[in-house]
């Protein structure tokens, strides 16, 4: 029998639920609503004057080839900065997991750089690669290799990729590390005795059991690679060499606030609402159902 | 009583005096984008503006780049929080002159203010940039500059070149940096501000249309004429040198002035106002020559400026106005205007300011100093070669940029670049001129 605890009347819960519906109201609906509403016009960038253009904004923008091809830029980087950031989490917290001496110290320094903003860490990762001064970029010249990801799309893709993923890391490996410790290790013991090998525990004991984090790590990344890296992006490449670093949300943000073409900026608001919303409907309803809780 | 009188009478005078000693100085907030050595400089007008009057007090900020402090304006326009003063940078030209009701006119502020004006004593290269066809100038010009090229005198010896050889056309420059190539100079040739210096000062060097209804000057239905036969031709030949390692691309604005100050290039495309920090920090014999250009006959028009001017923008008091249209008038100065010039490399936005520093002997003394104004005004202005005004116009330029990169690392032909170039561009000009009409 499932328990239910019934209210009476409608005051109390109205006013339970009230600070979560203003917050959602102030902070969700009321912007999207705005973006809506702001996709169907096309104002001059001092807001002295605008005009209706019904769907022009949207027709605008997938006519434009450089705008389709940054769905396929969005995909290719969010799955590189998710999956090399929760596999070296992964890595770095099944090592921290096994360490006896030390393990406070360790942990702490490989959280350390989330600590570091987006864009602060896009400019440390531009000063190593700089084609003038870093320090990277000289020793490869040295080994031979021709680094210049001003001119070389691969190389810049790789750079923001590098440099969104590096303070992800941290985030992940503590999220892994938490899961890993939650593990009994009674579990673990017995299958050694049993002789499985370290690998074999790993994947048939371990993995399993940290699904519902790793499911949930897969989300939060996706939500951040998606929406959080336009400073590193900004910062590094400004989304060249000819738009190959320009992913979704960092068209938003450059036409938005660099270039002040806010109707273009919010129907792709609106593009990019729709499609974050059948991204998580797929997650949850494909993915979740292999996590055991 | 009597006493509680006196107190009162006392508070009410303090209050008197305290609001008179706050309103004695009117605050003027100006923004503009520069750091370093110009910061320098600039701060230092300020402090000689107020220090020479006592009714205004100008206090300036740095808001970032250039494409930064005019965003910054604009976001704070609409949230009717912006300066006084904002510093455009002749890109975003177009976008405030369309803006009708952002700005109050140069003109009609200095009219206002009852403040002496002279539009005449401008460089008319410079100030045609910021009036309107019906000349009206509509923007105080700050601080212009226009392309040079620079020479690594150490580096053109060590590549067995005359360091005063002609380098008047792209052809000798091309035989320079075949002969640095093959001595093993690893960057012979490398360059800032891509599109402003190989299409649209090209363009008007060459006598050629950047842009139709006279590069913009004369509509908004304006179309991107950039990918002419001769603009091909130069920028293929850009491509090409890329390809042979004799041209490093090292970024899209002026990244590669490190390298040249750094001594590593050996001739480098800039803007004459690269000269403050190259005099600074070139440990190396430097020289200034004008921009090259095809062929060998015809002498080339002039080209055409970059920089920055300063706008009034609207909704400020008439007070505050008189204090902006003051320290406008103070700028335009012959002697602040000389000393800006010789100290920054930026021409001398009035003739008046141009004749006190020649008189002064610092061109003599400052070899190729003079070559920005005089490769400016060298021949009587044409249709092609007096500015540019299009919309949209540094998205424009993210455009141009992106496909000359296409160029320089092989995936592109010039040809396929620039009409694809001229063809998204349109694109956002037609946008433009739609929000704008």
């Amino acid at each position: 029998m499932e328990k239910r605890v019934f209210f009476k009347g409608w005051k109390l819960p109205v006013l339970l639920v009230a600070p979560q519906l203003l917050i959602s109201f102030v902070f969700f609906f009321y912007p999207s609503g705005q973006a809506i509403w702001n996709s169907l016009f096309l104002p001059d960038p001092f807001g002295l004057k605008t005009e209706f253009v019904g769907l022009d904004n949207f027709r605008f923008l997938l006519s434009d080839p450089y705008y389709l091809a940054s769905f396929k830029t969005t995909m290719i980087f969010s799955v590189a900065v998710s999956v090399s950031s929760m596999g070296i989490g992964l890595y770095l917290a099944a090592l921290a997991d096994r360490l006896i001496k030390g393990a406070g110290v360790y942990q702490t320094l490989l959280i350390w750089p989330y600590a570091i903003a987006p864009a602060i860490a896009g400019v440390l990762w531009l000063f190593l690669f700089n084609g003038n001064i870093g320090l990277a970029s000289y020793y490869l010249q040295a080994l031979g290799y021709d680094w210049n990801h001003a001119l070389k799309g691969d190389q810049a893709m790789f750079l923001v990729i590098l440099a969104s993923s590096w303070g992800r890391i941290s985030y992940n490996f503590l999220f892994f590390l938490a899961g890993l410790q939650a593990i009994p290790k009674s579990i673990i013991e017995a299958a050694a005795i049993d002789g499985a090998s370290f690998w074999k525990r790993f994947g048939s004991i371990v993995l399993p059991l940290l699904s519902p984090i790793t499911f949930f790590l897969l989300v939060v990344n996706i939500v951040y690679a998606f929406f959080d890296t336009f400073g590193v992006i900004h910062t590094i490449t400004s989304g060249g060499p000819e738009q190959s670093t320009t992913i979704l949300v960092y068209k938003v943000f450059s036409d938005g606030f660099v270039s002040q073409d806010l109707g273009s900026s919010a129907a792709q608001s609106v593009i990019l609402l729709v499609l974050v919303g059948i991204l998580t409907v797929v997650q949850f309803k494909y993915i979740e159902r292999k996590v055991h809780y | 009583m009597k006493t509680i009188k006196a107190f009162i009478c006392s508070i009410a005078l303090f209050a008197m005096f305290a609001g008179t000693a706050a309103q004695a100085k009117t605050e003027i907030q100006w923004w503009h984008a520069f750091g370093g050595r110009l910061g320098e400089l600039l701060d230092e007008q300020v402090n000689k503006f107020n220090a020479s009057q006592d009714k205004y007090t100008v206090v300036h900020t740095r808001k970032g780049n250039y494409s930064e402090t005019l965003n910054a304006g604009i976001a704070a326009f609409r949230a009717k929080q912006h300066p006084n003063l904002l510093m455009v940078f002749e890109v975003g030209t177009a976008s405030l002159m369309a803006a009708k009701g952002a700005y109050v006119p140069m003109h009609q502020l200095m009219k206002d203010a009852k403040q002496k004006f002279n539009p005449n004593g401008f460089v008319s290269a410079v100030s045609g940039y910021y009036t309107t066809t019906d000349g009206k100038m509509l923007s105080m010009p700050y601080n212009s500059s226009t392309p040079v090229l620079w020479v690594n005198k150490d580096l053109m010896k060590k590549a067995g070149l005359d360091p005063e050889m002609d380098l008047s056309t792209w052809k000798q420059v091309g035989n320079a940096l075949d002969a640095a190539k093959a001595k093993g100079i690893d960057m012979p040739f490398c360059t800032c501000w891509h599109s402003w210096v190989h299409l649209e000062n090209f363009s008007a060097y060459h006598n050629l249309p950047f842009a139709t209804k006279a590069n913009g000057f004369a509509g908004l239905d304006t179309e991107l004429a950039f990918n002419s036969p001769v603009h091909i031709k130069h920028i293929q030949t850009l491509g090409k040198w890329a390809q042979e390692g004799k041209f490093k691309y090292m970024g899209r604005r002026n990244e590669a002035g490190k390298n040249f100050r750094g001594g590593e290039c050996m001739l480098m495309t800039e803007s004459s106002a690269g000269y403050a920090g190259i005099k600074k920090q070139a440990k190396f014999e430097f020289g200034i020559r004008h921009l090259p250009y095809y062929g060998a006959t015809e002498a080339p028009q002039n080209t055409i400026i970059g920089g920055s001017s300063l706008w009034a923008l609207s909704g400020k008091s008439a007070e505050e106005n008189k204090g902006t249209a003051a320290f406008l008038a103070f700028l335009s100065r012959t002697d602040i205007q000389a000393k800006w010039h010789q100290d920054t490399g930026y021409l001398g936005v009035t003739t008046a300011a141009a004749k006190a520093t020649k008189k002064s002997g610092f061109y003599k003394s400052n070899p190729g100093t003079d070559l920005a104004g005089v490769q400016m005004m060298r021949n009587k202005v044409t249709e092609n070669s007096k500015g540019l005004r299009l919309g949209s116009f540094d998205q424009i330029r993210g455009i141009i940029d992106e496909e000359m990169e296409g160029v320089y690392n092989g995936s592109k032909t010039a040809q396929v670049a620039l009409d694809s170039a001229v063809k998204r561009g349109n694109v956002l000009l037609r946008r433009f001129e739609r929000a704008n009409k």
